[in-house]
Formats: structure tokens, sequence, C-alpha cells
């Protein structure tokens, strides 16, 4: 595990989202309007919609294909849908964000 | 520190109330709950079907007692509160329990009325109100024959249907010569009073009561006229009183009920009342829909989210008989002031009645055929305008277009196996399944578990049939007033009128003004919020990406793999050897695996990878190519015939007068998308009848016709006027557009607005009134303004670029 910068805070649209490419699919970068950042696999649980597409509000997005709601912190789709999209510890620092990546996730330039 | 707050009641108003308070605050109180009763909660409607043994007492609880532990409440089962001490504020039952409070919640509900006639103590003659009247009523019936049912409103019909399946002998008392009298007129009481003689109910009416004879137990009734007959049992199903006997003790202000205000506040600021215990602007209610109204603002209030009123409740009635079809709303007695539209069959027992007043349905009585009640009732209570629609609106909804569902079949006749939902493919089965499994009480909440309805929504009116059928008959669906979404109270309609009246002009303020519940609003009514600034300020209000449903965010239509489809707009439909050429060699270029015409005469081209959108653009557009806004809820396609410009029968150039419409008309945000068709002649080749604006051309001018729909329920347009020039078409069609912008709800197409204001009213506006037409055209071209720029040439030449290209990191 190791914190890596993919970017400043002003390269992610307020209540938007940009992807970074990675070994294991892409990764959605998320930033609400009170600039707190998220990051999960772009991939919806239900039938794998990219998030990164969705409209964001409050701690959430909702998946462009079917309106499913995700919660950006955990993930997890908001009841009565079920599933999980894989969550990747986000943080700020002196307007910097970056990602906690595992190693065998390898984020391709 | 929580504060404290008591529930006197433990019935599903009380319970309704503490579930919407736990949605909105979980964690503010600490919920105690008195219930007279020995059980948890369970849905009190459903008595009837458990007297009839199609329903257990499992299949009909609410809330077990596992809920109250999961939620931190402490329940008190089976004790009565007989006290209220509101100056040290704590509540005392009747064995001495105590609890103190902070606010309190009285849910007493009512109790039946037992007529004060001599016998009316003896054993053997019982109410029918909860689980413990219905186990006797079970008991009796394995052992005596003869039941007597005294009263032949909704309850008492229900009661005695529950004994006669029982195997008891019911004969049912009333003092009316019609059935039902406060939900049905005189020839629908007559149609059930004959269906249920012919499962052997037997009547004495009219008849009144004069002594229960008996001993100890009961053996037979004495009426007025000095009949008698045998009863070992008598159910009184004479109505309901209000039990507000502890309010009043407590120093409550009361009068037939306890009296509330609009924040369900008794005359104690401390003590909220919710349900059949109250009295509101003068009216009691004893069925459950209203019960859920309240529950509903009362939580909204201890959650001091202090935004909701209630404002009183228009009720509908079924009878939960199986096999009889029944439905009644509103004032449908009449008087010297309003119109009778009846249908009646008596071979096949179907009778409806409407009652119209001011071109409004204020009542309906439905006998036999009770598929449209829902529909009838939706008019009602939003006081649509009948007028345009009134020559067919007795063969129900499904006569107005041409055909979707709706009449497809009986619902209640439909296997389980029948699919309703063809979108998500739901079955009847599932939905029932789902709303008792789940106990899900509205259609918002079967959307969210079975999906029905949440798509297309055609099938609306099924699953609100089948939600009714389940539930408890006497439940009525939808809210009055239909908020825009869970962030809101407010109303589109409500939404619409403040932007417009408050001169609100950015999100921000919208969400101020209007109290919004969450700081950036949701998926559903961001969007909705976004597009009334844009149509109110064209000028002013710049339109908000983030509040964008991806397509019209990137200008390309999302497909299942995350991959793009891209139109280019082909003007009228109309193209030439060199353009289409170019489509071909982009598509080569860029390796597009699909190519298709579009049902719009155009050329859509699927699998395009987000990132490639700007090169792709960026070609189409050199070539002279702009966006055809296949994506968007705007303009979308015009299609013509080739008309008096190639046509033997053609009377006018179509495809010319196609063009110039597509070029005038492009470009502006509406509330859906938006489709427009011109025909040379009257054999309609461009089926100009299916659109939302059509123009059909005849010898002597143009006819225009609005409001048509060939996708979801196809509709036939509605005639709007004729006209003599090109020019009036297009001053008619920007005026008509400009209506529509303004006055539709988002994501509302022009067939369903339509039938909602009325055609008469459209024509009023576009038609009658020359200047305000002149004024609709102008404010749709002041609009156009700011909006008629390729959104693709600016995205090919670098705007929005961090839509398209994904972060890289740099190494180190």
């Amino acid at each position: 595990m190791a914190w890596t910068i993919i970017c400043n805070l002003e390269e992610i649209p307020s209540l938007g989202s940009r992807i970074i490419k990675s070994s294991e699919g892409d990764i959605a970068v998320f930033r609400t309007s009170s600039d707190e950042v998220f990051a999960l696999f772009d991939k919806c649980p239900h039938k794998g919609g990219p998030l990164s597409q969705g409209i964001v509000h409050g701690k959430r997005v909702t998946c462009p294909l079917h309106n499913w709601v995700i919660e950006l912190e955990s993930g997890e789709a908001v009841a009565p849908d079920e599933g999980c999209a894989h969550s990747i510890a986000a943080r700020l620092e002196d307007g910097k964000v970056s990602l906690d990546l595992d190693e065998s996730i390898t984020a391709v330039a | 520190m929580q504060e404290r707050l008591v529930v006197i009641g433990n019935g599903m108003a009380g319970m309704r109330t503490v579930e919407e308070l736990l949605k909105l605050e979980p964690e503010k109180y600490e919920i105690t709950v008195f219930g007279s009763e020995p059980y948890g909660n369970y849905n009190r409607i459903m008595l009837s079907p458990v007297l009839a043994s199609e329903k257990t007492i499992d299949d009909i609880m609410l809330n077990d007692e596992q809920w109250y532990v999961d939620n931190g409440i402490k329940l008190y089962k089976g004790k009565n509160v007989t006290e209220i001490d509101r100056v040290a504020r704590k509540v005392r039952a009747e064995d001495g329990t105590e609890a103190d409070y902070d606010r309190l919640i009285i849910a007493t509900g009512s109790n039946p009325f037992m007529l004060p006639v001599p016998g009316a103590d003896l054993e053997g003659v019982i109410g029918f109100r909860d689980i413990y009247d219905v186990d006797r009523m079970l008991d009796a019936a394995k052992q005596y024959k003869h039941a007597v049912v005294i009263g032949g409103g909704l309850l008492g019909l229900e009661a005695a249907n529950g004994l006669m399946k029982q195997g008891m002998d019911v004969t049912v008392v009333h003092l009316m010569d019609t059935l039902m009298e406060r939900q049905l007129d005189a020839p629908a009481g007559k149609l059930l009073k004959k269906s249920l003689e012919e499962r052997g109910m037997k009547f004495m009416m009219p008849a009144q009561t004069e002594q229960i004879i008996g001993e100890d137990r009961v053996t037979g009734l004495k009426f007025t006229d000095g009949t008698v007959i045998d009863a070992d049992l008598v159910v009184m199903a004479v109505g309901i009183r209000p039990n507000f006997s502890l309010a009043e003790s407590a120093g409550l202000h009361c009068e037939r009920g306890l009296v509330v205000n609009d924040t369900l506040q008794t005359f104690d600021p401390r003590i909220y009342a919710v349900g059949e215990c109250v009295q509101h602007r003068g009216m009691t209610y004893g069925l459950v829909a209203p019960l859920f109204e309240m529950a509903k603002v009362c939580a909204n209030h201890l959650a001091e989210h202090g935004i909701a009123r209630y404002e009183g409740s228009v009720t509908s009635t079924m009878l939960k008989v199986t096999g009889i079809d029944l439905f009644s709303a509103g004032d449908f007695h009449g008087d010297e002031s309003t119109e009778d539209m009846v249908f009646q069959d008596a071979a096949s027992g179907v009778y409806k009645k409407l009652v119209i007043k001011d071109n409004k349905i204020i009542g309906a009585v439905l006998y036999g055929d009770t598929i449209d009640g829902t529909w009838y009732f939706q008019l009602l209570r939003d006081g649509t305008d009948i007028s345009d629609i009134r020559e067919n609106l007795l063969f129900g909804q499904a006569h107005l277009g041409d055909s979707g569902h709706g009449d497809d079949n009986r619902v209640a006749a439909m296997p389980d196996s029948a699919e309703i939902c063809g979108c998500n493919g739901v079955c009847k089965g599932d939905i029932v399944n789902a709303i008792v499994e789940k106990k899900l009480f509205t259609l918002d909440d079967v959307r969210a578990h079975t999906k029905a309805s949440s798509s297309c929504g055609s099938c609306t009116g099924l699953v609100e049939t089948i939600l009714a059928e389940t539930v408890g008959g006497d439940y009525s669906q939808a809210p009055k007033k239909k908020p825009v979404c869970g962030c809101t109270e407010h109303s589109h309609d409500e939404l619409i009128a403040a932007i417009k009246e408050q001169g609100l002009k950015s999100k921000q303020a919208v969400y101020e003004a209007l109290n919004w519940q969450t700081d950036d609003g949701c998926h559903v009514c961001r969007p909705a919020v976004n597009y009334y600034l844009l149509a109110n300020w064209p000028a002013e209000y710049k339109d908000d990406a983030a509040s964008r449903f991806i397509n019209e965010r990137v200008h390309a239509n999302i497909q299942k793999d995350g991959t793009y489809s891209v139109v280019p707009r082909i003007w009228g439909g109309v193209t030439s050897p060199t353009e289409l050429m170019k489509i071909a060699e982009v598509a080569e270029k860029h390796e597009i695996p699909t190519v298709k015409f579009t049902g719009g005469s155009r050329i859509d081209l699927l699998g395009v990878p987000k990132e490639k959108l700007p090169a792709v653009w960026g070609d189409l557009s050199e070539a002279g190519f702009v966006s055809g806004g296949a994506y968007g809820k705007s303009l979308r396609t015009v299609k013509t015939c080739v008309g008096s410009e190639w046509c033997r029968f053609g009377t006018q150039a179509s495809m010319s007068m196609g063009i110039k419409l597509e070029k005038y008309t492009w470009g502006s945000w509406m509330p859906h998308k938006f489709k427009l068709a011109v025909s040379g002649c009257p054999r309609n080749c461009a089926e100009a009848t299916i659109k939302d604006f059509g123009v059909v051309c005849v010898d002597s001018g143009y006819e225009l016709h609005v409001g048509g729909n060939g996708g979801i329920k196809v509709r036939a347009t509605d005639f709007l006027c004729k006209v003599d020039t090109e020019e009036e078409v297009i001053e008619y069609c920007a005026a008509f557009t400009q209506l529509y912008r303004e006055e539709a709800r988002y994501l509302e197409r022009t067939a369903p607005w339509i039938e909602r204001v009325g055609l008469t009213y459209v024509k009023e506006k576009v038609v009658e009134d020359a200047e305000n037409r002149k004024a609709l055209q102008q404010r749709f071209e002041e609009s156009q303004k700011y909006v008629q720029i390729d959104p693709w040439k600016e995205r090919a030449e670098g705007a929005e670029s961090h839509e398209f290209t994904p972060l890289t990191v740099n190494a180190g």
C-alpha cells in the first residue's frame, strides 16, 4: 500500500470526477461540493456501468445506466439495491489528491 | 442529549409516524411506545381478509417485536395509558408504569360505536376493531350458526363476508335502504346487494334494531316493526368514534375528535396527535391514506425540519371482498350544480358514474369494472379540466390514446406469471410478494424494491392497482402532491412558480428559498432545477454541466458498455453523396463498429470510446456536420416526406419546410425530447400525427398538430389549427414550443402535458391570443440566441477537455 499523488484538486471538476487507468481497470476519482475526494473502481455492481460518468450528489453518485445510487465512501449501493463497488482510499493534502494504491494495482501512465 | 418521545398508541398511525421520523432523524429521540393490545404493530385494514381466512395474523404484522428492539424503541405492550400529566410531562399507565416526555404523540385511534339498545352488553355482542374481536368471531363461527351484522357499511359487509366464509348463516341489518350509502349511490348499492345475495348473504333493510334478546348470551334480535330473528353472534359495525377521552381528561381541546392544526399539534405544543383520534379542519378520518399523510407531516416537525403542512385529504374507497370490484371517491351524489355521466350495463354487472362540476370530476362510483379508479381519483385530486377528454372519459384511460397498456386484462384476474413491467421483466407475483414480504405501502416503495414501473412508467396504473388490491383497498397510493424527489417537499409546479415569481436565479437560491434538505440536490432534482433556471433566465443563468445527465454533458449517447453513439444532424433527413461519403470516411477511419439508420432519418455511429469522441467530432465538424442532439432533452429530428418537390401527390414543399423548421428550432433545452415532422399531403408519409409538433400540408395551406407520441403510449396528435403560410408555421411552432418549455414539468413529454393542461388551454395561449403568440415566439428566439452553438465543434477544439482525458500519474 502506498499513497500515490494523482492530480491537483482543480483538475477534478466540483461535483464531478476523473478517471485514471490502472492495471485492474479504470478507477474513478470523485470530488464533492465540499471538496472531499473519493475513489471507486469504475464499475457499478449492477451491470458494470461507468460510475465516473454519473451525477455526484452529497457523498453519492448515481450510475448513468440504471440509476443505482452508490455511496462514495464505502462503494455500497443505497438500499434497497444491494451490491458494492470496490473503494480505494483517497485523500487530499495541500491541494493534491492521492490514492492508496495496492501494489497489485499499477496506475498506467 | 437525546430528547424523550412518548407515543400513546401502537397502531398504524403512531408507528407510521415513528417510521417516518426514523428515516429523517434516527438519533434524535429516545422513543417509548405504549400499546393497549398485546401485539406488535399490525395492518388493521387487513383484518377482514384474516376473518375470511385469506390471510393470517403473521401476514398482516407490520413491525414485529424485533423491530422495536432493533430501533432502540421501548415498547410497553398491553399497557393502557390512563393519565397524562402535562405539567410534569409524564404519562402513566393503568398498572403504574410511567414515562417522561419532551414530546408526546397521541395516536389512540377510534372505538367501534356500540348501539345503545337493550341487550347490547350481552355475551356474543361485539364490535369489529382488533385481533381480539376477530378471534372472538372465529371462535363463535366454530360453535354457532346464526350471525347478525348490524351496519351495511364497508366494515359491516367485510365482517359479514368473513363470517359467511367461516360457514355461518349471516344476516346484515341496515338502517338505510342503500348499502354503503356513504360510498355508493343507489344503483351501485343495488348491484352490490344483488351479488352479495347471490353468495348467500341475507339482508334486512331498511330495519331498525329495537332490542337484542337473550339471557346471558344473545339469542335473537327484535326490530321496531316487531320482527324477531335468531342470532348467536351480533357484530356491531355502525361506525367508529374517535377515541379522545384520555386527551380530553388531560385538558386538551377536543370537539368530535382531538383538535390539531396543520402541523398536527394539539393545543399543547409539546403534544402531537395523528390518526383516527384527531379532528383536523373539522374533519375526522377513518381510512388509512390520510393517516399516512398525517404521519409524514408530523414526523417532519418532530425532526425539526419544519417545512411540511397537512392540508386535509381526499379519500377513496374499495371494498375488500374478493370478487367484488367496487370503487368510490369524492362527492358522488352531486346536486343541482353538477352533472352526472353514467354508464350502466346491468347484464354484465358494470356501473360507472362520474359527477362533474365546472368540467372537473368531483366524485366517482365504479362497480364491476374499477380498473380506472386510480385514474379518475388522480383527475379528481388534481382538479384536471376534462372538457377535452369527456367524450371518452367513461370508457377509461385506455381509450384516450390508441393503445398502450391498461385494458389488456382485469388486473385481479391476471395470473402471477403475467409480466407487468416489460422494461424490467417484473411479473405480477414478484410485485405481490414484495408488497407482502417487505411491507410496502407506496408506489415509490414498489418501484425501489421491484423496479416495476421505474423505467418507462407505462405500467404505473397496473402497479398501482396491484398495490391497492394487495395492501388493502381503501389505501390510496400517490400523495396528493408529488414532491420532485426526496430532497424537497415541493412539487414541480411549486418549483417552477417559485423560480418565476421570486426571481430565483441560481441553484443555491432555489435550495435556500425552498428549504432543500440536501446541500446539492440529487440526480432527480438537480437536472430539473438546472432546466427550470435555464428556461426562465436564458441570458443570465449558465448551464451547469454537473447537473446534466452524462448524455447531455458530453453530447453523445452512453451505451451499455460505456461507449457512446454519435449522430450528426442531417437537416430534414435530406443528404448528399458527398455527406454520405464523409460519414463513411469518418466511420472507417475511427473503426466505428456499428453504423445504423435511425427512425428519424439519420445515421447513428455506435461504439465510440469516450476519449475518441473529440476526434470523431473534429472530423465530422470539418466535413460540415453539427451535433444531431440525439441525446438531448431538446429538438431531435424533423422527419419529412419528399412533398411537392418530387411526389405526384405532394401539395407543399415539405422537405424545405422541414429543413427550415429544423434550422430554426435546434438548440434550446426542453423539458423532454421534442420531435417534429412535415408531411407533404394528408397521406401523411412522415407520420406527423405522432410527433410533438406535426405539420400536414394540404392544398390550401398547413394543418398543425400537437402532442403526439409514437413511443411509450401511442398518442395521435390533437389538431391545433390551420395556417396559410410557411412564416405562420414557424411562428406557431415557436410559440407552441416556448409554451411547452415554460410550463411543462421536467421530463414531461408534450403528450401527457397536453392531457394535463388540456388542448383548450394551449389553443387559448397559442391560437386565439395573437399577441401572446408573438410574445412566446420572441422569448423562444431570445433563448435560441444563446444555444445555437455547435457543442461538438467547441469540444473538438478543446472545450471541457477534462471530460475526455483520463488522468495520468507522473513518474516521480
